[in-house]
């Protein structure tokens, strides 16, 4: 986009955060009574909704069975009413197809699936409002979701975009960053032992700028898994006070 | 048809070999299969050979409306086909989550990082462009599909004319080859695909699996890189764990190799 400043003079970017920033991050878990595990999270203005049920006996084909780990299933799909323009096709496209895959194969490294062999998970999540980083909120939600069904991780998985601005690394891109052409990084990390669990860029960088570019997405996804801690604990001192422990 | 499935001691094997550093193919870890490029007699075929996976694309292109949201560019389209010839597991006709992979992944790879001006395939600006149309199909399957489907790609944009065209007032004409000289199209950078897969929980790194080493590793990791040493795109896949160091070193020093070939 012409003339739009990612970054100013004074370090400021096009909504008044500076460079490491994260957007403001709202979550509430157990969204749906009825559902295994839910939750709802909004960071900045990108909003998402995961629901987890499972794990559950294999549903379709019998023969994708594992005889010693859970399949987990994902689909991600976008509300119509998600982006500036209304979205034709939902899910079933291209993109819809790959970010499910991401998404199972980020689940798949951190869920501890051994302990439900022959069973299946399904990770359900929706975009309400893309406003950028939509795969890096999608992980964020299901983390939640699947803590919240009681399903054993080995860690909170956490994930940011970020890009590259003027030599600088902007942490959680919102949509006009991440359209405006730099690059875009997505990280999904297990923040206690810095173990990646997907990474995926866009658009060309030097690879001299590789080496910050993955610093700063490891510390912001870092800060994120901070915030999902303090919701966590949060959401367990309530439901503890509900069923009066 | 269902692929065989690979006994224990193949597996076996093939995981112990690699722990004392020998491949199948008496490969070193970094080393590349013999490419082999060979290009057809139409402009824009092109048949690459990575040691005997075997890959054909071919570019056409066609007069369309440009999109909405972009009318002075032209636009690009990508279409992979995993033929049952190539190996007994593909079926014709069903997507599958091999083929949605290997497409996106090109066309973040060619698409995303701009390496065709697509402006200067516009003729009237919001009223007629030039659609370019990729089309990849896999001849053989012996491991990394995706490192040859870029090299088939990129060639065969390169190798690409398209028509000439002449605009009077409002009317626009298709010159045939006979009539003008067709025109290339420009080619900014050349990004190549380089893939690494790894073993035993990111212990062991391998350049270019072949088939066998596909099916024993644990992840994937694709690197597209030019030769101004700019990473034009990285995705990893598979259930794998990295480390930042494993992620970002070794691969980038080894993508450097492949992209220096290339003129």
């Amino acid at each position: 986009m012409a003339g739009l400043e990612l970054l100013s003079d004074q370090g400021y970017r096009l909504d008044g955060r500076k460079a490491p920033e994260l957007r403001k991050v709202q979550a509430r878990m157990g969204v749906f009574a009825q559902a295994d595990g839910s939750a709802y999270i909004e960071q900045g203005n990108t909003k998402a909704l995961a629901v987890v049920y499972g794990p559950h006996e294999m549903r379709g084909s019998r023969s994708r069975t594992l005889h010693d780990r859970a399949v987990i299933n994902c689909q991600y799909s976008m509300a119509t009413f998600s982006t500036a323009e209304r979205k034709r096709r939902p899910h079933g496209d291209r993109k819809s197809t790959e970010m499910s895959l991401h998404l199972k194969q980020t689940f798949e490294a951190a869920v501890m699936t051994q302990l439900y062999p022959r069973s299946q998970i399904d990770i359900y999540v929706k975009v309400l409002q893309a406003d950028g980083g939509n795969y890096s909120v999608c992980v964020n939600a299901a983390t939640l979701a699947v803590i919240d069904a009681g399903i054993p991780m080995r860690d909170y998985v956490c994930a940011c975009t970020v890009g590259f601005v003027d030599e600088t690394p902007l942490a959680d891109l919102c949509f006009a960053e991440e359209s405006g052409g730099g690059s875009s990084l997505a990280l999904a990390l297990l923040p206690r032992g810095g173990q990646i669990a997907l990474l995926q860029m866009d658009a060309r960088l030097h690879q001299d700028h590789l080496e910050t570019l993955m610093e700063a997405a490891m510390t912001a996804c870092k800060g994120v898994s901070k915030v999902l801690d303090e919701v966590v604990r949060q959401h367990l001192q309530e439901v503890s006070v509900l069923t009066g422990e | 048809m269902r692929d065989t499935p690979l006994s224990n001691c193949e597996r076996d094997f093939l995981l112990k070999a690699i722990e004392e550093k020998k491949r199948l193919d008496g490969r070193q870890t970094y080393d590349y299969r013999n490419i082999k490029i060979t290009f057809g007699t139409d402009y824009g075929c092109c048949f690459v050979d990575l040691g005997k996976t075997r890959v054909m694309a071919q570019v056409s292109c066609e007069l369309v409306t440009p999109k909405e949201s972009r009318p002075n560019e032209g636009i690009m389209f990508f279409n992979l086909e995993l033929s049952p010839m190539a190996s007994p597991a593909f079926e014709l006709g069903r997507s599958s989550e091999l083929l949605v992979k290997l497409n996106r992944q090109l066309e973040r790879c060619l698409r995303n990082s701009k390496c065709i001006d697509t402006e200067s395939l516009c003729v009237v600006s919001g009223e007629k462009v030039w659609q370019i149309r990729v089309d990849v199909h896999m001849l053989n399957h012996d491991g990394n599909l995706m490192d040859a489907t870029s090299i088939a790609a990129i060639a065969a944009l390169s190798h690409f004319k398209r028509p000439d065209v002449g605009i009077q007032g409002d009317e626009v004409t298709v010159y045939s080859p006979e009539e003008r000289d067709p025109i290339a199209l420009s080619v900014y950078h050349m990004p190549i695909c380089v893939s690494f897969s790894f073993f035993q929980q990111g212990t062991y790194l391998l350049v270019d699996p072949c088939e066998r080493e596909e099916r024993v590793m644990d992840g994937l990791l694709m690197i597209a890189m030019n030769k101004h040493r700019e990473i034009c795109s990285i995705q990893s896949s598979g259930g794998i764990m990295l480390l930042k160091e494993q992620a970002s070193k070794h691969p980038v020093t080894g993508a450097i190799l492949p992209s220096r070939h290339w003129p």
